[in-house]
């Protein structure tokens, strides 16, 4: 039994894609070989359903013809119909798993490949990207929206492709055998296939509203019982209880509705099938009484399996059209992530740095992250080799930005960065990126030990270094009492407070060891004596390093050589602590806010 | 199974209902097929009239007519049903978590309580809406069925027994053998979400360690899990569908063949009325046998979803039958003071663990304002959430306004308290109703003024949307805001736990500023890190490992407490102390 699929009933007004389909079946292209053996099985399949029922009223026939024949049933012909059937039936099955065998590989591969395809092209999009695209929205593109199309895609052309061999084979047997029969069983299908038709299409209208309340009503337990601090404390549990009666009478309401009309649906497509049945017994006997000298017994015993085939494609054909539907738009989602543009290839960059002094400086650099408008007006600015320069200004100033476009997370918009008088343009990413450590306030760690986290992506790394770095960020005595060391797994089980994961980050950028040093807001959750020790360690690693850091504790950059206010992308002061707070300018106010007596 | 205590009256009555819907249903689709093979037997022999046809016809509709009114009925019972019970179900849940303190939260955590309350109530849902009534009809149909073909030939009972047990033993192994594989997918996609989600949330570090390779390397590999563990369960479940077809058609053969042998056995002078009844009887039989294969066949994939169900239903019931280890008392007071006094307190969260309080004692009048320091884990915010009770004490007392807490009405000891909290969280919906957030009165030039106070100067329309996480809000604007909200309740006692740390030095400053000068009679609690958010307090407290280390007014701890000095010099320097 497969897992219970949620998948989410479409939109009722949804339109399809074509573009995407079109996209979709370019990318299925190199499974081209597996599609066409499961097309070909698909409709190879079908032969036992159709010419099976013709083979049965055979059979049927041979039994009946023995009722008056004192030599009873002719066990000879019967035996040899029987085997033919048998063995159509056997090879029918083994076709049928011989596509299964194919299909599971193909929509799977098609999976597969296309996670890699996306995996790869998020290495490649520029972190503009990241900011306008929500963290949950880029996952749901990664798994909802492959399994959508890996699922329905190669499974859905097959059984379209079946249902039209059956639809018209049937049809022509059928027609061939009796035309009254015939028609009769198409009618009975047709009335129980509009009537479901119509009726799941009103039931489809509820299913989607369920689905969206049911996303609302999950949303509110989800902020209800994470805030439930707030909650109490300001009595808000009447509130959150009306807000949620609400919405759970209004989840039961289109629920309800939509299992009514599934519920009356479902038993009246039954009754077209009796209602077909019972016609071609009634229409079928009172023909042979009239002597009709087309109609038999096996007939009729033929034409109540037909029916009953006859009404499954046009199911299908429904039920594949919603499937083309909800592939074309998990497509376009795809396709939406794998078209985006991506950075410039660098292949021909040849600069690099070895023994890197540390000199940076600025010209005149412009820069927004969206092109109307610009957040850095014309920065200005040149750093010696191993000078400690602070970023300090109000929230949205620039701080993150400027450090931003130094490791060339940004592309700036004019202008330049040089680092030991060399244009970063001019250099691979990559290249520029490994001169810096950076370490920012989210503490980025994930599932995996304390080791492979700390070592992260560097090579020959001893225990004896790790020792050294993690005694000096003070982590040393922690990692001691663990039981493993420093392969403890870090996962939720191992409650690590903001302050420890951040020495971890810190430990991880020393052991990386590179000439330039990037802090943004890297101890701010540290707590100040513990932030003193580490920042001793740092001092230790600092020494003759060039270090950019932003801060909005300012405790913790008193001692920079060189501290740069910003405000609204401009520098505005410069100079060391002393220097500015002579000034009494933008940072002496800042900084003597501390002081100021509220009375 | 004491889940179903929670089925109202109505859909007990419903359910009874449904159970003699369900045996109608099956009685009347079992009733078809004895016409046919009356038809069958009639034609065969030569004796059928035109008048028996239509009889036995009309018969045959009328019985597929109130079949399927019969199962509209029963799933518009079931629809109610299951639809109530989910309903009443998700409300009971949801109340009794709502009720809950944080000990029994921090038990479940949070991640579990919630989906407890979506996923596996939806769960249940399923077990009622299609569980339920295929756990009456599957097993009410096979033995009905079995019942008509039982005094039919015992050859054909044979070949239908080993088709039947060949089917579902094919159901079941697969599955069984499956069904690990399904877990293992489950767990492989959570991972595959976390790479991605680091591969995200991590972008920054990832590039500026030029690790694309080793990220990939670990999807990769997780993803290849994936493809191997879909791949294997896909060719083994593939398996149900060949071998149920062959085995339905081979079924039908083997009942012709058997019946073809026992028209051959009659050869007396009643052989044609015989040979005719046999006919019949065989066209009955096949319609039977499908019956009897659908039930088993849906009753063997009840039986391997139950487990699952089970497992839902285990885990509501841990919810509804957790006792509340904290009772509201009732005293209802509400005379405005604003006195906090901690007698002697030791408070730990866990009976097993060391305490995370030891022996703290201090006392704020109204009016003032108390500061609180100390290192990380120190146990700041473990103390002020003893005041609005959010925790019992280990031992000692907590009192505000002279009466201990654990005596007050909850609703009414909280009424007494504003709290901001050290990580913002502000609800979906307008900012309006963010502020006046649980109060029953919206005065906008209250609002406003809160959110002047609070320095909420990027807000132009107090009906501006707050997205389900507050994701449109920098942590800065997050945390004015609900600094607002605590300004907006008015009430006698203001905590703000670490609430300060997130604005610069000038608006921390400004804010503590407009407190000052328009909350004058409320006792204030500041939690902080900053010696200059808290210089100016009527009381500092210092805490260190749970113990208080040191209480007095700044030039004092100075002088007097090695903490607090140490502390103070790690971020001013002699000269500015």
């Amino acid at each position: 039994m497969p897992p219970m699929g949620r998948r989410l009933p479409n939109d009722p007004d949804a339109k399809m894609d074509v573009g995407s389909l079109i996209k979709l079946l370019r990318f299925v292209k190199p499974f081209i070989v597996p599609i066409i053996i499961i097309v070909l099985c698909s409709l190879l399949s079908t032969i036992p359903s159709i010419i099976g029922p013709s083979k049965i009223s055979e059979l049927m026939n041979i039994i009946t013809a023995g009722v008056k024949n004192v030599e009873g049933v002719d066990m000879n012909a019967f035996m040899k119909v029987c085997i033919y059937l048998l063995s159509i039936y056997v090879i029918g099955a083994l076709i049928t798993y011989l596509q299964q065998w194919v299909s599971v590989d193909t929509s799977q591969g098609i999976g597969k490949l296309l996670r890699t395809t996306l995996n790869d092209k998020i290495t490649k999009l520029p972190l503009k990207y990241f900011d306008s695209n929500t963290k949950g929205d880029i996952i749901s593109r990664f798994t909802n929206d492959v399994d959508t199309i890996s699922q329905t895609l190669s499974s859905t052309i097959a059984t379209l492709l079946r249902s039209i061999v059956i639809f018209v084979g049937v049809i022509v047997m059928m027609f061939s055998v009796n035309v009254t029969l015939s028609l009769i069983s198409i009618a009975c299908s047709l009335v129980g296939f509009i009537m479901m038709f119509t009726l799941s299409k009103k039931a489809r209208k509820y299913f989607y509203k369920r689905q969206t309340n049911l996303g609302e009503i999950n949303g509110h337990i989800e902020e209800v019982f994470t805030n439930h601090h707030v909650v109490k404390s300001f009595n808000g549990e009447d509130e959150a209880i009306d807000i949620f009666n609400k919405k759970n009478e209004e989840l039961y309401n289109n629920s309800l509705k939509a299992n009514l009309i599934m519920g009356v649906s479902r038993p009246f497509m039954a009754f077209s099938g009796n209602l077909a049945y019972a016609a071609i017994f009634i229409i079928g006997v009172s023909m042979i009484l009239s002597g009709s000298n087309n109609m038999n017994y096996g007939t009729i015993i033929s034409f109540t399996m037909y029916a009953r085939l006859f009404s499954q494609p046009l199911g299908n054909f429904a039920q594949s059209m919603t499937s083309i539907l909800q592939a074309s738009a998990a497509g376009k989602r795809v396709f939406e992530v794998l078209e985006e543009s991506e950075m410039e290839e660098e292949n021909n960059k040849q600069i690099v740095i070895d023994n890197c002094k540390g000199d940076v400086s600025f010209k005149d650099v412009r820069f927004g992250y969206s092109e109307d408008k610009e957040i850095i007006h014309g920065f200005t600015g040149s750093f010696k080799a191993g000078q400690k320069v602070a970023i300090v200004g109000p929230t949205g100033a620039g701080k993150t930005t400027i450090v931003n476009l130094l490791m060339r997370f940004y592309e700036i918009n004019s202008g330049s960065i040089s680092i030991d008088g060399k244009n970063i343009q001019d250099m691979k990413r990559e290249n520029v990126r490994d001169l810096f450590d950076m370490i920012l306030q989210d503490t980025w760690l994930f599932e995996g030990t304390i080791r492979e986290n700390l070592v992260y992506n560097q090579e020959n790394v001893s225990d004896e270094k790790l020792n050294e770095v993690c005694k000096a960020v003070g982590l040393r005595h922690f990692i001691k009492s663990l039981p493993k060391g420093y392969d403890t797994l870090l996962d939720d089980s191992l409650a690590l407070s903001e302050g420890q994961k951040q020495q971890l980050t810190i430990a991880r950028a020393m052991i990386k060891n590179s000439p330039l040093l990037i802090l943004d807001e890297a101890t701010s959750s540290v707590d100040t004596r513990t932030e003193l020790i580490i920042q001793k360690a740092m001092d230790e690693l600092t020494k003759g390093r060039t270090s950019f850091i932003i801060a909005h504790r300012l405790s913790t950059i008193k001692n920079a050589d060189i501290i740069m206010v910003l405000n609204n992308g401009d520098i505005i002061e410069t100079g060391n602590h002393e220097e500015l707070l002579e000034k009494k300018g933008f940072y002496a106010e800042l900084y003597n806010s501390q002081f100021e007596v509220v009375a | 199974m004491k889940i179903f205590k929670n089925l109202t009256r109505r859909d007990v009555i419903f359910i009874f209902l449904m159970i003699i819907t369900i045996l109608s249903d099956v009685y009347f689709e079992l009733k078809m097929p004895e016409f046919t093979s009356k038809l069958a037997t009639s034609v065969q022999s030569g004796t059928a009239i035109m008048q028996e046809v239509l009889d036995n016809g009309l018969k045959m509709l009328g019985c597929a007519l109130c079949s399927t009114l019969s199962s509209v009925l029963t799933f518009i019972f079931v629809s109610f049903i299951s639809n109530n019970f989910e309903k009443n179900l998700r409300s009971k849940v949801f109340n009794k978590v709502v009720n809950y303190s944080d000990t029994e939260i921090n038990k479940f955590s949070v991640a579990s309580l919630i989906t407890r309350t979506t996923n596996d109530i939806a769960m249940t849902n399923m077990l009622l809406g299609m569980g339920l009534q295929l756990l009456v009809k599957a097993p009410v149909m096979a033995v009905s069925a079995i019942l008509k073909i039982s005094n039919a030939d015992i050859k054909w009972t044979y070949a239908t027994i080993s088709v039947v047990a060949v089917i579902v033993l094919t159901i079941i192994i697969t599955a069984l053998i499956a069904m690990p594989r399904f877990n293992i997918i489950q767990k492989l996609t959570d991972k595959l979400n976390n790479i991605t989600r680091e591969n995200i949330s991590g972008v920054r570090v990832i590039r500026a360690f030029n690790a694309q390779n080793y990220q990939r390397n670990k999807f990769e590999k997780n993803n290849d899990d994936i493809y191997k563990n879909h791949v294997f369960t896909g060719k083994v479940t593939g398996l149900i569908m060949p071998v149920m077809t062959i085995g339905i058609n081979g079924l039908t053969l083997a009942i012709y063949f058997i019946g073809a042998m026992i028209i051959n056995s009659y050869t007396g002078t009643n052989m044609i009325l015989e040979r005719a009844a046999t006919i019949g009887n065989m066209t009955a039989f096949t319609s039977y046998v499908m019956q009897v294969i659908m039930s088993f066949m849906l009753l063997s994939a009840t039986f391997l979803f139950m487990p699952r169900v089970a497992v839902s239903i285990k885990r509501i019931n841990e919810v509804l039958d957790q006792d509340i280890s904290l009772n509201s008392g009732d005293l209802k007071e509400n005379g405005v003071k604003g006195e906090i006094e901690f007698k002697d307190v030791d408070f730990s969260y866990n009976a097993k663990e060391n305490d995370v309080l030891n022996d703290i004692s201090f006392k704020a009048n109204k009016g003032e304002t108390i500061a609180i320091i100390g290192a990380t884990g120190s146990g700041k915010t473990s103390l002020v959430n003893l005041i609005p009770r959010f925790y019992d004490v280990n031992k000692g007392k907590v009192l505000v306004d002279g009466i201990d807490v654990r005596d007050y009405d909850l609703v009414s000891l909280r009424d007494k308290i504003s709290f901001a909290f050290q990580k913002a969280a502000l609800f979906k919906g307008s900012v309006i109703d963010n502020i006046t957030y649980g109060s029953e009165d919206v005065d906008v030039d209250r609002v406003n003024k809160a959110l002047d106070i609070a320095k909420v100067d990027f807000i132009d329309d107090l009906n501006f949307e707050i997205a389900q996480g507050a994701t449109n809000l920098s942590g800065g604007q997050k945390q004015r805001l609900s600094i607002a909200r605590a300004l907006y309740k008015q009430s006698e006692i203001l905590i703000f736990d670490d609430t300060f740390s997130a604005l610069d030095y000038k608006t921390d400053m400004l804010v503590r500023k407009g407190i000052k000068e328009n909350f004058e009679d409320t006792t204030v609690i500041i939690v902080a890190q900053r010696i200059g958010t808290i210089k100016n307090a009527d009381k500092i407290i210092v805490l260190d490992e749970g113990r208080i280390v040191g209480i007095g007014k700044h030039e004092e701890l100075l002088k007097d407490c090695a903490v607090y000095k140490e502390i103070a010099l790690s971020q001013l320097n002699k000269e500015e102390l």
